[in-house]
């Protein structure tokens, strides 16, 4: 294989007609990379204040059928929940992300809304989990894999319920990146977590006769509890809270 | 236009040649009214495109050579086509890249092509013809004249001037027609499955008549209408810019009308 | 799998001939196009993207070799293997290798063109594996035993009741009193029989929309979330990447990526974006204990520094086949391979050879659509006309067609001749054509005159006709 690695490697430079990237060319490349540097952003979230931007994202997320529900406080959050899970006819019972970042909302004022905290298994209906950012470009979310984070729950599902603090929207995917590399202190492989999932409504398919269906694999419905006063849903790693 | 007339030279082009010279005395009706002296160079033929797109890129050239040497010391030089324009301003640069001492040559001549309608608009300033049609007309939007050279306004824009005509826009009007020079030939099943598509759209229009800057994508499209049994009229448009409908019969129609 | 595009014109006219077929594109073609316009007008800066867009790949093609090198540096640190293929062959090995090692049974698979490319799904279940497609038009065609029709949608040239009588026939367990008519059953029966599968699977191979140099890691995009049910339930995930698919941060695949849902499917965004860095971490309670990518070459390099070159800045959005009016005309499978459209008719004579992928380039009016829609601003045409080129320079045109054309250059030097013989020519047809305006039919113009009138000329030749009015002129 390595042998593989050394022809093919041998057949690109032949193509460009030279030998290995010389040593300033190889220097400006890592400069390349190690600014990352933005390309054109759209100016269409980054022109919009903080209240803009969560109206945007909140548009552009029930657009691609996103339900949203708006609280004002986390204290109001564990009542969303059981409240939308009745609304939809579905049993008050979830798989939560053991991520620390939901332990601080009142779950034990809905005795009779059955968590458990883990990653998703089979028979698992509904889940859910906090986000890393919340994109208003399209209404898209950040979610990051971790030991208290299994991706497992953003897909088995049927329905996928995902908690959202208003600082946590950013307009643009390159927001996104730099909270990354903020929050990791790094860049490069070191800063990245196995997975990042951008969500950008419930799964869907337009495979037969280009007619769109919901629910493919993937959950048949994504439902966002947007806490407007936010607050303390950053990610816990940070160990910041604001 | 400047003070002293532009001399233009007319790209006849093979298929106004050989099957339609009504458009080539069209275009030079309406160039001499928008102030130009028109001259028909003799020692011309064909752009050289139906070799350059079967990949014979030397006898592409040596009708380029030609071309240039006929067209060089004109002002303007017009074709009432937007696949021969586009043949020569577009492809003749790309077709002398290797050939870096005669490219500025083939620069300068190709930067003064212009296919007709938008020579009239864009450089004559022209925005508006004395012609008279009255009745409907759909018009389809050549290929090449449409993505090579941006001819898309232009037509639209004089044909509004035309007293007593409206324009109902084609559905699927920038879809090719199927002709593609040799395609036609060489993929007659496919082509048909184009033009049919074509035909359907014109005919649902309800226009009288369909008009286009290209005399290939006409004549494909005449052939289809009439092969069918539709009774619409297809032309050129400069005949219907330059107030010729009355001088000779739409594309394969009899002397008497459709 | 086993190109039949040396067949392109049969297989064209069965394609035409098929009714159903017919109905399915019919629906297509003016879909697509009409989603993406809405996208693209949009966004204000699309355009300004699209050059941007070109601007990452061919920066990236360029130094091609030090970004492969460094995304492969960053991939092993993150805990990922990577294993280079030269060619179809190699990969296979490397992957049944890979399944092999963990004693697999079945393998799940999201969308991969080049595991397509590759014949990946014969290869394992020759070998005792079984894989199973899990984007629903990829299961459906597997149960069909065809080939995808499209890079993004394979199964657009069925209708829907096609689609429910495989179901009928494959699903064992499925009632046959259970309704199948709606699109919305076919999904959920699809959903309730492959869900076990995703479970139950000890590999999961996806494909690779990009590679990040800057971090090692590779992005796929669905809308169905198979991919990543595909790459996060079993032991093992494989991504199956071309050496073209490295972009070097994250930012360049983010410009990209805005590129790619709008230009495919006329989306904003697609619903799941996923980037993946090597295998689970420490601690994590899902996803795979390995990360391998096979990384392929199979002609891609030879494309480098070629006039086929830009053609590797292709990011398979399938633009291209949605605006083309001969890909509407007679579907993918007419193609012959894994790749149809206009990319397709540019790419699979590099990868196949020109010998047996001629009729491709040569199906093209030159139109031009691709290339205005295309996000990389790939210059298609331009590319099919360079095919058509080596083909003449080989002499690989029908012997008729090419002395035809020359003859026709030939004449076409010679004006005084050429005014003399279109000045017959024309007095000659116009003649005879001259009652009715049309001819019916046309000696050695039977293509043309067998569907369509052939116009008459008009009876003269232009510089026949201007050289007398000329004359007159002189005369006054």
């Amino acid at each position: 294989m390595s042998e593989a690695r050394e022809a093919i490697l041998g057949r690109v430079r032949e193509a460009l007609g030279r030998g290995p990237v010389p040593a300033d060319t190889a220097a400006q490349l890592e400069q390349r990379l190690s600014t990352h540097r933005r390309n054109l952003v759209p100016r269409r979230a980054a022109v919009l204040d903080p209240a803009g931007r969560v109206e945007l994202f909140v548009a552009m997320a029930e657009e691609v059928q996103t339900t949203v529900a708006r609280v004002a406080s986390r204290d109001a959050v564990p009542e969303a929940v059981a409240r939308y899970l009745a609304s939809e006819n579905l049993p008050a019972e979830l798989v939560m992300a053991p991520d620390p970042v939901l332990d601080d909302f009142p779950w034990a004022e809905r005795p009779l809304l059955h968590i458990r905290r883990g990653r998703a298994e089979p028979g698992d209906a509904v889940g859910l989990t906090p986000c890393f950012a919340a994109i208003a470009e399209t209404g898209t979310l950040m979610l990051l894999s971790g030991a208290e984070r299994p991706t497992t729950i953003n897909f088995l599902p049927d329905t996928h319920i995902v908690i959202v603090g208003a600082d946590q929207v950013v307009a643009s995917y390159e927001d996104g990146w730099d909270r990354l590399r903020a929050r990791a202190g790094t860049s490069g492989a070191q800063a990245m977590p196995r997975t990042v999932n951008f969500v950008t409504g419930p799964s869907r398919t337009g495979d037969i006769e280009q007619r769109i269906q919901l629910g493919a694999h993937g959950p048949r419905r994504l439902h966002i509890i947007l806490v407007e006063d936010e607050g303390r849903t950053e990610d816990a790693q940070t160990g910041a809270s604001r | 236009m400047p003070d002293t007339p532009p001399r233009v030279a007319l790209f006849v082009t093979c298929l106004v040649d050989l099957f339609r010279p009504a458009v080539g005395f069209a275009a030079v009706k309406l160039l001499e009214a928008a102030g130009c002296i028109v001259e028909v160079p003799r020692a011309q033929t064909c752009c050289g495109q139906p070799a350059y797109n079967s990949g014979d890129r030397r006898d592409a050239k040596a009708i380029a050579r030609q071309v240039l040497a006929a067209f060089e010391g004109y002002d303007y030089i017009v074709a009432p086509s937007g696949s021969c324009t586009g043949m020569l301003r577009i492809h003749y640069p790309e077709l002398f890249a290797d050939e870096p001492e005669m490219l500025p040559r083939i620069r300068r001549l190709a930067e003064r092509c212009w296919e007709l309608v938008s020579f009239l608009v864009d450089v004559g300033g022209i925005s508006a013809v004395a012609a008279e049609r009255q009745g409907t007309v759909t018009y389809h939007d050549a290929c090449s004249g449409l993505r090579e050279l941006g001819v898309k306004q232009q037509p639209r824009e004089l044909l509004a001037s035309v007293a007593g005509l409206r324009l109902v826009e084609l559905a699927g009007a920038e879809v090719c027609c199927g002709f593609g020079g040799t395609f036609c030939v060489k993929y007659p099943a496919i082509s048909d499955k184009m033009v049919s598509d074509k035909a359907a759209d014109i005919a649902a229009t309800g226009a009288g008549a369909v008009l286009a800057g290209d005399l290939g994508c006409l004549m494909n499209i005449a052939g289809k209408l009439s092969r069918l049994g539709h009774r619409i009229e297809t032309r050129h448009v400069a005949e219907v810019l330059a107030g010729m409908t009355a001088a000779v019969p739409a594309i394969g129609a009899p002397a008497d009308g459709l | 799998m086993q190109p039949t595009s040396d067949t392109f014109p049969e297989n064209a006219r069965a394609g035409l001939a098929n009714d159903t077929l017919q109905q399915a594109l019919a629906m297509a073609r003016t879909g697509f196009p009409l989603r993406r316009a809405q996208a693209v007008a949009r966004l204000p800066e699309f355009e300004a993207l699209r050059e941007a867009g070109k601007a990452i790949k061919d920066h990236t093609l360029a130094h091609l070799d030090f970004y492969l090198e460094k995304w492969e540096r960053n991939v092993i640190a993150a805990g990922g293997q990577v294993h280079w293929a030269r060619t179809a062959e190699e990969a296979r090995a490397i992957v049944l290798g890979l399944c092999r090692a963990v004693d697999a049974r079945t393998v799940t698979k999201g969308k991969s063109m080049v595991a397509e490319e590759i014949g990946l799904n014969d290869h394992l279940e020759a070998n005792g594996i079984t894989p199973v497609e899990t984007d629903l038009g990829e299961y459906i065609i597997q149960l069909r035993h065809e080939p995808p029709s499209h890079i993004i949608a394979p199964a657009i040239h069925l209708v829907k009741e096609q689609v429910a009588d495989t179901f009928r026939g494959a699903h064992g367990a499925l009632d046959p009193a259970r309704p199948l008519t709606e699109p919305r059953q076919l999904c959920d029966e699809a959903r309730d029989v492959l869900r076990p599968q995703f479970l139950a699977a000890d590999v999961g191979i996806t494909g690779a929309n990009f590679l990040v140099a800057e971090t090692g890691s590779s992005i796929i995009v669905t809308n169905e979330g198979n991919g990543d049910l595909t790459q996060t339930l079993p032991r093992v995930h494989i991504v199956m990447a071309s050496l073209e698919k490295v972009v070097p941060t994250l930012e360049d695949a983010t410009t990209l990526l805005r590129l790619l849902a709008r230009s495919a499917t006329g989306q904003e965004f697609s619903t799941y974006t996923t980037v993946s860095t090597g295998p689970r971490r420490a601690g994590d309670r899902d996803g795979p204990e390995q990360y391998h990518v096979v990384l392929l070459d199979n002609g891609r390099s030879k494309m480098l520094g070629s006039e086929f070159q830009p053609m590797l800045r292709c990011i398979r959005c399938a633009a291209c086949m949605n605006h083309c009016p001969v890909y509407a005309a007679v579907g993918g499978h007419a193609y012959g391979w894994v790749y149809p459209g206009p990319m397709g008719a540019v790419l699979t004579p590099s990868l196949i050879g020109i010998e047996k992928a001629g009729h491709l380039p040569n199906a093209s009016t030159f139109c031009g659509r691709c290339e205005s829609v295309c996000p990389m601003k790939i210059p298609l045409p331009a590319m099919m006309r360079h095919w058509r080129e080596r083909e003449f320079a080989q002499r690989l045109s029908p012997p008729a067609y090419r002395s035809g054309l020359r003859l026709w250059a030939w004449i076409a030097r010679r004006p005084a001749l050429y005014h003399a013989l279109a000045g017959l020519a024309s007095r000659a047809l116009g003649w005879a054509g001259a009652r009715r305006g049309r001819f019916r039919s046309l000696p050695l113009a039977a293509g043309w005159t067998a569907v369509r009138d052939m116009p008459a000329p008009q009876g003269r030749s232009f510089h026949a006709l201007w050289a007398g009015h000329q004359a007159a002129a002189r005369r006054q």
